[in-house]
């Protein structure tokens, strides 16, 4: 810490940081555009210009950059300075001269940047009287709108999209005052992140197209906090919502996980919640029709079926704690299954524990992000936990930043460390069957069947640590190869192993967790990550229960007179005979959903329940962080919570099995957890997850709307003119209303919307945080439930190593072993239903090694019959083995598996 | 003509005869340098040698040469990689005196170039070449393969156990890439725009490495310094300055052309004696004495001594040394807006004030030129000078040297200004032919 003196006032500050930082820290209003906390300084807008004086007795000063001026010892600087205040004015006027002004149709308007820092710095009179240049505009997809005319060149986006993001299909193109960002030619834009340019874009460049058709402005929308849910990774998000319609999703920062930066399957995914496919009403089938029926028809209609016998419960890995644990409670522990496959509940049972007795490190996705040295083994990461992927990208930075730190310039400094760690060494190692996002920043990539990588990790293992079990006949090279990495690996201070259950493999998954505790005997810091599935995977896999084999055992016995699925189309893990036998052997099935699945058609009774953004809840994240979600949607009755459709089930029994008592008496959210903290200890700290619902500052709730929504009424005038009172919710603390306390010091995990005075942008972030990029003010959102440090109070026991190393793939002639060939958007259940995602899902393709793809087309024999798939040829693809992007093609599809392929009947090879 | 001795860039230059081949290059003196090094000197001596010279940068910023040097990392060539570029990106208005050394006798670049590797111990050698220099890449090309041939390139260079070679990149244009920071951003294949420093070349250049980047005529210089010694060439100079400089007209003279003199020859000289004085019926009225990026000096200061100090003394920057002349006939304002439109076009489009400020600049003077400029576009005009063209406002040195002769001209040429505001038009246009040269 130093102190620097800002226009008299002496304010402490760090000293690793630049004057612009330090300002802002100080809470000063200096205004920005090219710098962001994330992409650190170029120099580029000249905005932030401040007078620096070089001791006490200089009055004339000089103009500087903040950005680009490293805070030290006595700095002396002037932001109210005249002449660096009508520098500034100049910067935006400059900036104005091409802008088409064109804020009312505008929908940057009213969270734009640009209108900030203009009002700001006091400019306010156009003086340019000549023509403006004009641009053409680019389609760039489903995803983001570009209006290049709002373009004030602070070059944000570019550095973003290539420089963090590592794509390459958007550019600065041509140049002086004609510069223009954007592709090539028209066409969509191919990096997993693009949706982040809507936010990191100062002004109304990139919009979020799939919110322009829903378009209104940032202050007529409620905001809450919310939890994405289309991966395990859990990114925290801000859902915004106006009548009772769902927005958008912008990004909320979790200074441990998301930081700045969603995904695009995360921001755009959540049209589930609008789709067509929306189940909006009870739905009994009378008849052998289903037709919409009032609740307390279905209750009935319910009690009648529980009455008739034994109820059997699922739940599902992207459902809410909440919702798995009432049905728990509802059906009892005997009767509640998990809603995955026996190898899927073990892979996350596995996932688990491993992560549990992990002697080292579990480290957060910002963590990663200064790893020293990676090892990802066997997971296409970037497919199956995009962000925790982007992270991992960041990761090979860090030979150039000690290059930069012996150099002595700044880490912030970005282009300067990006010149001087030009030609520095990446120490990411990605070993996966196929080839990934990450390979082109990677120091070496090898492909190989999953059970030949785990060897190779376990051979890695053995290497750092000889009690680690050894790897018998391993071919010379992998010996080498295991050699290499292992001291690659042990020369690093903070080592990490990425896996995870894309390729349902148990061995890669003990072989990296067996890597991360050799290395953590050294290597305190040696962390260890593992990627799940869903977004409450780990949750689930806290509570545990029956996997689905056993429920199809007990129908098939006849034993299971009434099934309650919740949130889970089993058609994707259960095979189409499974499927029916279990249809024909259960009387009376019960889907709670929201979304019509397939399995939907077979259920004698269908319950709307709400969507992520239409209730409140927790959900366990891969790294066992529970998070709160909250509800920023009121739908009309009976879409409700989950587990308040299953108290209402519980309640029309009649009488009451005695253990479910408590159950029916549960009133909000709270006791939910309340309940859940007894039964199952080692979940209790989720109800710290974010304050309760009775959570006030001085004695008011929180207000989800700006203050400067308009008028309630006036919003839906067109429907009725008459005040109606703000929807309320039992479960939050918010007031779904303008009225309500809000304020930077408000909690971490309760920040609605980003606003402070004078900054109506995401920028108002700032404010939030104590330093800009480091926690938030509120403390932090989530808790973790996994927590490594209770190892250190005790003797480190030895740790027991996997013993079980699978043998060498050997590939068959007449089959293949099937892979999942995951994607971003396609492999993903609820985005599937967005219409966005759907239109980036790209059809479904063979993945062949390119040596054996000699036809177009191939038929693959899978447990649902042939299907004829286009092929491609996949680089480096290991002998023996097809990519298959699973859902795409059937339904339900358990890896790895065997499977035949031929060639297509009459069809040629190709020549 | 000045003897040959005393005007070592250019004796060896005989455009009838065309750039000398290596065992010309050798008879008339060269490669004496190269032996001598490579033979006897340590790096560290070339360095002292070209530091006491007194051998600024002829790129026209001026800094010493030797100092920029001694910031290199001092690890052999063949532990380190590290680069020395030769900026052949000769894209100033009005300056073509890099060419005259280019296409007159490429050789004497390569020993340059060779000797300043030697020095920095640098393995790799590129010359960065102005795109539309046709003739000079060719010339080159044959040249360095000629060198190459010979061993005066390659590895092991006359066993010294130094290896160094040099490769060619003809720009794709845009005048940035004349500065050092652009132009290593450029030959990485990425858009041309300045880099801030530090880190500075000399430690993290292109790429990464080490890397010291001369001007063409810089360079040129080494050969000479190396076998005749720094004293001999201090001695050349008039001034504090040491060496000669190539000083060139262009403009209405008699006989617009380069010529290289003893550094410090005063302005005068250069355009009477050598450029002949101002053609007949044209009075001089103001120039700019170091391309277009110079501030203008009117004819009351003719007698500066073309050296850095005497320049900045009067007002101005020496450059390039290759002066620009306005004379009397032709509209001040015009030719300002001529030098502003091509100060906005090359506007790399990096930082604010430069690529939205200099535009704004060109069309204003586009309209006061044109007759439809008003009273408050001087104040626009003045606030852009003031503006852009302090130093630390803009990313680089780009919008400072194109506020140099606006900032100046408007002093100047203050009547001019108010005249074509006042009259709606440009008074130089008004007589028949006037405006227009013979």
């Amino acid at each position: 810490m130093t102190t620097i003196r800002i226009d008299g006032r002496d304010c402490p500050t760090r000293s690793d940081i630049n004057l612009l930082q330090a300002c802002l820290e100080a809470g000063a209003n200096l205004p920005y555009f090219c710098w962001h906390p994330e992409l650190g300084s170029v120099g580029a807008c000249r905005q932030c210009a401040i007078k620096q004086f070089s001791g006490p007795d200089d009055r004339k000063g000089r103009i500087v950059m903040a950005c680009m001026t490293p805070v030290s010892e006595n700095t002396i600087i002037s932001i109210d300075d005249p002449e660096a205040r009508d520098f500034r004015a100049s910067v935006i006027e400059w900036m104005m001269v091409n802008h088409p002004h064109d804020c009312p149709v505008c929908e940057e308007g009213g969270e734009c940047h640009l209108q900030d820092m203009t009002v700001m710095t006091g400019h306010n009179t156009r003086r340019y009287r000549f023509t403006k240049r004009t641009h053409r505009n680019q389609d760039l997809g489903p995803f983001v709108k570009h209006e290049m005319n709002r373009c004030i060149a602070c070059y944000r986006c570019v550095r973003f999209y290539r420089d963090y993001a590592g794509g390459d299909d958007l550019a600065a193109f041509a140049s002086h005052d004609n510069v223009y960002f954007g592709r090539a030619e028209d066409g969509t834009l191919q990096n997993a992140f693009s949706g982040n340019l809507v936010e990191i874009c100062p002004t109304g460049v990139f919009t979020d197209k799939p919110f322009s058709t829903v378009y209104t402005r940032k202050w007529d929308m409620r905001g809450t906090p919310s939890v994405c849910v289309h991966c395990a990774v859990g990114c925290n998000t801000i859902v915004n919502a106006r009548e009772e319609t769902l927005r958008r999703v912008l990004n909320r920062y979790n200074t441990d996980i998301n930081r700045y930066v969603l995904c695009d399957r995360g921001r755009f995914g959540h049209g589930f919640v609008n789709a067509p496919t929306r189940i909006r009403t009870p739905l009994n089938t009378i008849d052998g029709q289903q037709v919409s029926v009032p609740m307390a028809d279905a209750l009935t209609a319910f009690a009648r079926m529980a009455a008739k016998g034994r109820i059997v419960g699922i739940a599902s890995p992207r459902a809410a704690l909440e919702t798995c644990f009432s049905l728990h409670t509802l059906v009892g522990p005997q009767h509640f299954a998990t809603g995955q496959t026996r190898h899927e509940q073990e892979c996350t049972e596995l996932a688990h524990a491993l992560l549990t007795r992990h002697p080292g490190a579990l480290p957060t996705l910002h963590e990663m992000e200064s790893a020293d040295a990676v090892l990802v083994l066997g997971e296409d990461v970037c497919a199956t936990a995009p962000r925790l992927g982007l992270s991992l990208r960041q990761s090979v930075r860090q030979a150039s930043f000690h290059t930069a730190d012996n150099a002595k310039v700044p880490r912030w400094m970005d282009a300067a460390v990006r010149t001087l760690g030009s030609e520095c060494p990446s120490a990411l190692h990605v070993m996966t069957p196929a080839p990934t996002d990450l390979d082109s920043v990677a120091a070496e990539t090898f492909r190989a069947a999953p059970d030949d990588i785990a060897r190779l990790g376990f051979a890695i293992a053995h290497e750092i640590d000889p009690s680690a079990t050894p790897v018998t006949d391993l071919a010379p090279d992998d010996a080498v190869r295991a050699t290499r990495i292992a001291h690659a690996l042990m020369a690093a201070r903070k080592p990490l192993i990425v896996s995870g259950m894309q390729y349902g493999s148990l061995a890669l998954m003990q072989a990296a967790s067996s890597i991360a505790a050799a290395l953590a005997r050294a290597t305190p810091a040696a962390g260890l990550s593992l990627v799940l599935p869903e977004c409450n995977s780990m949750g689930l896999a806290m509570i545990g229960g029956l996997p689905l084999e056993t429920v199809m055992e007990q129908a098939r016995a006849g034993e299971i007179s009434t099934l309650i699925i919740v949130e889970n189309d089993l058609t994707r893990d259960l095979s189409p005979a499974d499927v029916a036998e279990l249809v024909a052997a259960v009387p009376d099935i019960v889907v709670i959903d929201h979304t019509v699945t397939p399995l939907c058609h077979h259920a004698s009774l269908i319950l709307p329940v709400a969507a992520f953004s239409e209730c409140s809840g927790t959900l366990v994240s891969q790294e066992g962080r529970a998070q709160r979600f909250f509800q920023v949607v009121f739908p009309p009755a009976p879409i409700q919570a989950g587990w308040r459709w299953i108290q209402a089930l519980a309640r029309s029994l009649d009488p009451p099995p005695r253990p479910i008592t408590g159950l029916l008496g549960w009133r909000d959210l709270n006791e939910v957890l309340a309940a859940l903290a007894m039964a199952f200890p080692n979940l209790a700290q989720a109800a710290m997850a974010a304050p309760g619902a009775d959570y006030r500052i001085n004695g008011e709730k929180l207000r989800s709307q700006t203050y400067r929504a308009s008028g309630r009424t006036v919003i839906r005038s067109f429907i009725s003119v008459r005040d109606q009172p703000p929807p309320a919710s039992p479960d939050t603390p918010f007031s779904s209303s303008m009225e309500g306390a809000y304020g930077p010091e408000m909690p971490g995990a309760l920040v609605p919307t980003y606003q402070a005075p004078a900054w109506n942008s995401v920028q108002a972030l700032n404010r939030f945080q104590f330093e800009i990029g480091g926690p938030m003010r509120g403390g932090p959102s989530g808790i973790r439930l996994l927590s490594h440090a209770e190892h250190h109070d005790t003797e480190p026991h030895p740790y027991a190593y996997a013993t079980d190393i699978p043998a060498p793939y050997a590939p068959q002639a007449d089959a293949v072993l099937v892979l999942p060939d995951t994607r971003l958007f396609g492999s993903e259940e609820l985005s599937m239903f967005s219409p966005p995602i759907i239109a980036r899902s790209t059809a479904p393709m063979l993945g062949l090694p390119a040596s054996v793809t000699t036809s177009d087309r191939m038929v693959l024999h899978l447990e649902d019959g042939p299907h004829i798939l286009p092929v491609e040829p996949v680089p480096g693809l290991p002998a023996g083995i097809a990519l298959c992007p699973a859902h795409m093609v059937a339904r339900a599809f358990r890896f790895p598996r065997m499977a035949r392929l031929e060639t297509v009947p009459g069809e040629g090879e190709r020549s | 003509m000045t003897p040959a001795s005393e005007r070592p860039l250019t004796a060896m230059i005989d455009p009838a005869a065309g750039p000398p081949d290596c065992a010309a290059y050798g008879r008339a003196g060269g490669w004496q340098a190269t032996r001598l090094a490579l033979g006897s000197l340590a790096p560290a001596e070339i360095i002292d040698m070209v530091t006491r010279s007194k051998l600024r940068g002829r790129g026209g910023a001026g800094f010493g040469t030797g100092q920029k040097w001694s910031f290199v990392p001092k690890e052999p060539a063949s532990e380190r990689r590290k680069y020395l570029i030769a900026n052949a990106d000769e894209m100033e208005p009005g300056t073509f005196k890099d060419r005259w050394l280019l296409e007159g006798n490429p050789l004497q670049l390569v020993e340059g170039m060779i000797l300043a590797a030697y020095g920095v111990q640098a393995g790799h050698g590129i010359v960065f070449l102005r795109g539309e220099y046709q003739e000079a890449c060719a010339r080159l090309h044959r040249a360095i393969g000629e060198a190459r041939q010979q061993g005066w390139l390659g590895e092991n260079i006359l066993g010294s156990g130094f290896s160094f070679d040099i490769h060619i990149h003809s720009s794709a244009g845009r005048y940035i890439c004349g500065e050092e920071t652009a132009l290593l951003t450029a030959l990485e294949g990425r858009r041309a725009t300045p880099r801030s420093k530090p880190p500075f070349p000399q430690t993290g250049g292109l790429w990464g490495a080490p890397s010291v980047v001369n001007n063409v005529e810089t360079l040129c210089n080494l050969p000479h310094i190396i076998a005749n010694g720094p004293e001999w060439f201090t001695g050349l100079g008039l001034g504090d300055d040491g060496g000669t400089k190539i000083y060139g007209v262009s403009g209405r003279v008699t006989k617009p052309g380069a010529w290289e003199l003893p550094i410090g020859t005063p302005l005068r000289q250069i355009i009477e004696d050598h450029a002949g004085g101002m053609r007949p019926g044209y009075q001089l009225r103001a120039l700019l004495p170091g391309g277009a990026s110079t501030a203008f000096i009117d004819a009351t200061a003719l007698d500066v001594a073309m050296d850095y100090g005497s320049v900045e003394k009067a007002g101005s920057r020496l450059g390039t040394g290759m002066a620009i002349i306005l004379d009397d006939r032709t509209c001040p304002i015009g030719m300002i807006r001529n030098l502003e439109h091509f100060f906005a076009q090359e506007s790399c489009g990096w930082c604010t004030p430069c690529r939205d400020g200099l535009p704004w600049v060109e069309r204003l003077l586009d309209a006061i030129e044109d007759g439809t400029g008003r009273d408050e576009d001087m104040d626009q005009l003045d606030r852009h000078a003031r503006m852009l063209g302090a130093p630390g406002r803009t990313f680089c040195a780009h919008a400072p040297g194109a506020m140099a002769p606006l900032a100046s001209g408007l002093k100047l040429f203050a009547a001019d200004f108010a005249a074509h505001i006042q009259q709606g038009r440009c008074p130089h246009q008004a007589g028949a032919g006037a405006g227009a040269g013979p």
